[in-house]
């Protein structure tokens, strides 16, 4: 029995969680959000049974999506076995009953917070963002009101300002995460909070993204196949960041890597931040 | 003979009430492009709100305001909003008295003037830059401070950023709400020679609006007199001041009223 969660076994709960009249909400607002990509719909946000820093947004998304055939893979940071996304798949797996798995070609829905799975997502998959601010313009404009017209009128030149201020500073673009997108030639949209490593990964994805954001009570989408552009001048163009390692556990070249500190001598490591990935690879590597 | 110049913006029988206070009553005027009207009156003349509504900030209750784009003419209380959002930006600029209101101070003098080009679509930062050192040039900002906050700017530095964001986009209207207020004299003094510098040299239409007679009388060519929403008296500026019919101009002319 699970103890870290606010949850009582004899509780009688709607599957996986919330009731029926809250998921239809939910699917509508996510209908309206593929309907028009990018664009941040309004949805009545309901408490969860975890800390509100947990990604509630994601979580209610995913419920609202879940159905008895689906299986689930949650990852934080990239990794499955962290506290965070173990206890959120602990959870959806006692309130809903459906299968997880930590491999990435497996699952029909994944939850992540800050990363994008290394291995390329299907027309069959669904993967579902846990947000904390979804608003691009928000470091820029702080009333609601205002952002809105930019969005309506499509007025971006703020956003640009942040970039031609860092290259004026620094010599290039500064931002490494929660680079800002333009989503099908239209709407700025945040991908919050996911390395800008992983922003190419959303431009033609096979698979349908669904940003939820509990706090701020918006659900935006990229669906298949949706052209997504990081900002960029076009003489100082969109680059990822690139490492000079590779992986110390797979020898993987193209993933995102995390550092990690092998000793208290201060020797330190590169290693997959794609915990999946890396493993899959090793075990492709005995198996041969 | 001289071709007439392309008329730039008219105004017909425009009306703004605020409650039951008029501040504009059925103004009509034309200006064309090269040409400098200048609008005087104490202050709740309907001067200010008279430029808000040219402005697309304050909706006018009748009237229209006309203004030339490219291939035809708009009427911009007649469009939608997101057209006119879209129409303004490029074609008109408001230059507030207090830079504050139009400039970033958070953000450094390169990118104040980049702003507004990045909006209208400007994707190379080189020519970016290079397009907002011009500028600062053109204002007399030396080039080393295009990279300062303009927060440590001098007000009358301010003012001159702000007349290089204004303009830098090529605007075919320039819409100036006493563009010297607040300002010691002889920094004015500085200013309005720059202002008439630039307007002679880029052959924009300008429309401003100033309590102080000697503004007028060297920027404007010709000018209206507004009281209490009304115009009362127009015509060429050294005409008006030098010959004013009215009473009222009279005695702005002779700065007897305390403005
Ligand atoms: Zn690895």
């Amino acid at each position: 029995m699970e103890t870290d969660l606010a949850f009582d076994d004899d509780d009688v709960y709607s599957f996986a969680y919330l009731d029926e009249m809250t998921k239809r909400m939910i699917r509508r607002a996510i209908l309206k959000a593929v309907a028009v990509p990018g664009y941040q719909v309004p949805f009545g946000s309901r408490e969860m049974p975890l800390p509100p820093g947990w990604g509630t947004g994601g979580l209610q998304v995913t419920a609202s999506l879940l159905g008895r055939d689906d299986r689930l893979k949650v990852i934080d940071q990239g990794a499955d076995d962290t506290t965070n996304a173990v206890s959120i798949r602990r959870f959806f797996a006692e309130v809903s009953g459906v299968a997880t798995t930590e491999r990435t070609g497996e699952a029909t829905i994944i939850q992540t917070r800050h990363r994008i799975p290394e291995r390329a997502l299907t027309e069959d998959q669904i993967i579902v963002f846990q947000q904390p601010q979804p608003e691009p313009l928000r470091r820029f404009i702080t009333e609601e009101a205002v952002a809105r017209k930019i969005h309506a009128f499509a007025r971006y030149g703020v956003m640009y300002v942040r970039l031609y201020e860092d290259i004026s500073r620094l010599g290039h673009i500064a931002m490494s995460s929660d680079y800002p997108v333009v989503v099908n030639g239209r709407y700025l949209a945040s991908p919050s909070p996911i390395p800008k490593f992983d922003n190419p990964k959303l431009h033609r994805s096979r698979a349908l993204a669904l940003f939820g954001a509990g706090r701020e009570r918006r659900i935006h989408a990229i669906p298949p196949f949706t052209e997504v552009k990081s900002l960029d001048f076009a003489d100082y163009p969109f680059t990822v960041q690139r490492f000079e390692a590779c992986c110390s556990a797979c020898g993987a070249q193209d993933s995102y890597l995390d550092e990690i500190l092998l000793d208290d001598g201060g020797r330190r490591a590169f290693v997959c931040s794609d915990t999946a990935y890396c493993a899959e690879r090793r075990g492709e590597r005995t198996e041969s | 003979m001289k071709p007439r110049a392309r008329e730039i913006l008219r105004v017909e029988r425009l009306s703004k009430t605020f409650g039951r206070v008029p501040a504009c009553s059925t103004v009509s005027f034309s200006l064309r492009q090269g040409e400098v009207l200048g609008i005087v009156g104490e202050s709740g003349s309907g001067k200010s709100t008279l430029l808000r509504c040219l402005a697309g900030r304050i909706q006018p209750d009748e009237g229209k305001v006309l203004v030339a784009s490219d291939d035809h003419v708009v009427d911009i209380w007649a469009m939608d909003e997101a057209s006119r959002e879209q129409f303004l930006p490029t074609t008109a600029s408001l230059i507030h008295q207090n830079p504050r209101d139009g400039l970033r101070l958070d953000i450094s003098a390169g990118g104040n003037i980049a702003e507004p080009l990045m909006a209208a679509g400007g994707r190379h930062y080189g020519s970016l830059r290079a397009t907002a050192l011009e500028w600062l040039e053109k204002v007399d900002i030396e080039g080393w401070r295009i990279d300062d906050l303009p927060e440590i700017f001098s007000g009358g530095m301010q003012q001159r950023l702000q007349i290089a964001r204004g303009l830098a986009t090529h605007p075919r209207l320039v819409l100036m709400d006493e563009p010297t207020g607040g300002l010691d004299v002889s920094v004015q003094a500085k200013l309005l020679d720059l202002l008439r510098g630039l307007v002679r040299e880029l052959g924009i239409a300008v429309v401003v609006v100033t309590h102080d007679i000697g503004v007028a009388r060297l920027l404007a060519d010709r000018l209206m007199v507004m009281q209490r929403g009304r115009v009362i008296e127009e015509g060429l500026t050294d005409q008006v001041l030098d010959d004013p019919h009215h009473p009222y101009t009279q005695l702005l002319v002779s700065s007897v009223l305390q403005v």
